[in-house]
């Protein structure tokens, strides 16, 4: 393991504030306080997180709908999430976008989608921006097993790879697309389809934050040295249901309660650096407690914005209009 | 007569269609849902339980869950369709045609016409559309008029129950492609539905409400919106007709001609963007047709050409709502043309 100290603290900030943002969304839309389609991350924060640490600025990542884990990944800011997420003005998107179009380009972070299989062409296009410009950018698509059998995503990898751009596939595989199975939908397998693309592949366990790191270094390495794109194959599970409201009927019974006890992500690191010696208890605490102070605050703010008025309805809709 | 709900009386057109006619088969993402998942089969029945309870009674072969692979699907009903099927394809959003447009604007649609008349294409793609649910931009949209404008498709927009039933049943049994628009906000919406089958024929208007002073136009969800305006305004002596179109394409021309030129004072009700939209359609329709029957400028009330917002704030300001249908209808009673 080559990380920091700081590198170790801030991965397991990065995965406890994602946590406890998507715990604060789930209770609050159960209180009736957030509108819309909300798709909650929590139990796949390894994957964000592992990835978007070996990124810098002018590097870019596109999203799905279960957006929010990528963007706290990539560096958005928590407060003007959670008031974009409770539709306000002061939101990342002024209230205009939502939870399932929250995004900061600024921070390199391209939006979550409600087009599923909409992200990995866009890579391509922030991917070509940073070959063309000569950045030394790589860009991410962040895919899940459902949006892997959308044709654009297809499409995408033939793309990447005949004009060997730096783009990475992350096929985030939470088991499930809404209440069908991954294992019936996608035919082959992920890394055989990227194989078939002439793309290395890589599967790896999303529930082990080290393992994830290591191939991200890998892959993003790569194609930072202009050796084209590379697809990673991410296991895990999701906590919650598809959507806020999703009775889960179709899950295995006491599949979300197993794995919380046995292969919890923030789990696993706390143990992992514990045993290791390298970060110890109160440290962890410390920032349990600081992230929970966090989304207090960010909530209470959120709750007290003002929301968007008439005047804002019909602006940005162009940059001119004449 | 017994009461059903929009998605009760969707349903239960399906059901009874399957029923007669062995061709007639579902497919779409989560339509049954639990597919190769441990837990419950049928777990969904489409996002908002609209075709739960029919894969159990007519089995994984004619209720077929797909991939999200909207272009492969969509497309394979398509060429279901024209090989001897009649599929009923669930596109789940409208705003997700993008993704397929292809299959249905190229293939679906032209086939008949570019081969002589020698194709048919009897398929059905139901599809959800509509704001008010804080569902954004991407998951809000109407866009009935994108596939209005192709000629070869047909367009039903049923704005309560018993149309629901009537007009799927009609799509269904129709030899040539048609899109079926569902809105989500309606699907609890109650109305007497007769149990046995019936069909509604396509291009014939309803008029829901007769008055003598302005006439409303109306389709899909602003239907519901203009009926209450005109038992409002019946309430102060202003009489109100409605018109529900039913289906942009085709549409029933000599409906909308008789009771705009009846009124002489009419107003377009569309829940879309204005621009190239059903409402401009109309409202030009009646220029053409109809002018020397007019008192007042044919008034338009739509979407504003903008996406729709997230936020609840802005999203009740973006559509039309009874209180701005009640503005436009007092405003063409006001107008008075100077000599
Ligand atoms: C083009 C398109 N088709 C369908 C949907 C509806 N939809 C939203 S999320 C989803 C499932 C996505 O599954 P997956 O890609 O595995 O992501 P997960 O929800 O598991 O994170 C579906 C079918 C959509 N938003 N866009
Ligand atoms: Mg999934």
């Amino acid at each position: 393991m080559q990380l920091s100290r700081d590198e170790l603290l801030h991965a397991y900030r990065l995965m406890r504030t994602i946590r406890a943002f998507e715990d604060r969304v789930h209770e609050e839309f159960q209180a009736g306080n957030i509108p819309g389609f909300v798709h909650l991350y929590a139990g796949e924060e390894a994957s964000a997180v592992g990835f978007c640490m070996h990124l810098k600025e002018g590097d870019y990542i596109a999203s799905t709908h279960r957006g929010h884990g990528h963007c706290i990944a990539k560096g958005c800011d928590v407060r003007a999430m959670m008031a974009e997420i409770f539709g306000k003005k002061d939101g990342l998107c002024g209230g205009k976008g939502g939870s399932m179009h929250i995004a900061d380009l600024e921070k390199g972070m391209m939006g979550a989608n409600g087009i599923v299989g909409g992200g990995p062409p866009l890579v391509c296009g922030a991917a070509l921006t940073a070959k063309t410009l000569k950045t030394g950018g790589v860009a991410i698509a962040f895919v899940g097993d459902g949006g892997s059998n959308q044709g654009t995503t297809l499409e995408s990898y033939n793309l990447a790879k005949v004009w060997n751009l730096p783009a990475i596939f992350v096929i985030e595989d939470n088991g499930y697309a809404e209440s069908t199975a991954s294992s019936w939908a996608v035919a082959g397998s992920q890394v055989g389809r990227a194989a078939g693309f002439g793309i290395p592949g890589y599967e790896v366990d999303g529930h082990d934050f080290f393992a994830v790191w290591d191939v991200a270094r890998e892959v993003i390495e790569r194609a930072r040295m202009g050796g084209g794109p590379s697809l990673v194959h991410v296991r895990f599970s999701r906590y919650y249901g598809h959507f806020e409201g999703d009775a889960m009927t179709y899950r295995g019974k006491d599949e979300v309660p197993r794995l919380m006890a046995e292969r919890d992500c923030l789990k696993l690191f706390r143990n992992r650096v514990l045993e290791a010696a390298l970060l110890d208890a109160a440290e962890l605490d410390r920032i349990d407690r600081e992230v929970a102070e966090l989304i207090d605050r960010a909530t209470a703010e959120a709750k007290a914005a003002p929301m968007p008025s008439e005047a804002d309805l019909l602006t940005d809709v162009y940059v001119s209009y004449h | 007569m017994p009461k059903k709900t929009y998605r009760q009386a969707i349903n239960e057109a399906l059901r009874q269609e399957m029923e007669r006619d062995p061709r007639v088969i579902l497919m779409g993402e989560d339509v049954a849902g639990g597919m190769g998942s441990p837990g419950e089969d049928d777990a969904w029945g489409g996002p908002l339980g609209v075709t739960k309870g029919l894969m159990p009674r007519f089995g994984r072969e004619r209720v077929l869950d797909t991939p999200i692979t909207e272009s492969a699907f969509i497309g394979a009903a398509v060429g279901a369709a024209v090989t001897g099927l009649r599929p009923v394809a669930e596109l789940m959003f409208v705003d997700f045609f993008g993704v397929c447009f292809d299959q249905i604007f190229n293939q679906a649609a032209k086939f008949r016409y570019m081969f002589g008349g020698k194709a048919k294409t009897p398929l059905v793609i139901r599809t959800m559309y509509g704001a008010g649910f804080r569902a954004a931009s991407q998951h809000s949209q109407c866009l009935y008029s994108i596939f209005t404008h192709i000629p070869g498709l047909k367009v039903a927009l049923p704005s309560n129950a018993y149309d629901a039933k009537g007009l799927l049943i009609q799509a269904i049994r129709d030899d040539d492609p048609v899109i079926f628009f569902e809105h989500k906000a309606m699907y609890d919406e109650e109305a007497e539905v007769p149990d046995e089958p019936y069909t509604i024929p396509f291009g014939e208007a309803a008029v829901t409400r007769e008055g003598d002073d302005v006439t409303i136009i109306a389709m899909g969800r602003m239907v519901n919106f203009a009926n209450q305006v005109a038992d409002k305004l019946a309430k102060e002596k202003i009489g109100v007709t409605v018109v529900d179109i039913r289906t942009t394409s085709p549409l029933d021309t000599e409906t909308i001609l008789d009771t705009a030129a009846e009124t002489g004072r009419v107003v377009v009700v569309d829940e879309s963007h204005p621009r190239c939209s059903v409402a401009s359609d109309i409202a030009a329709l009646i220029a053409q047709e109809a002018f020397e029957h007019l008192k007042a400028p044919v008034k338009m009330v739509t979407a504003p050409h903008a996406p729709v917002p997230f936020s609840p704030a802005l999203e009740d300001l973006y559509i039309p709502s009874p209180q701005k249908i009640e503005a436009a209808v007092r405003e063409v009673l006001a107008f008075s043309a100077r000599a």
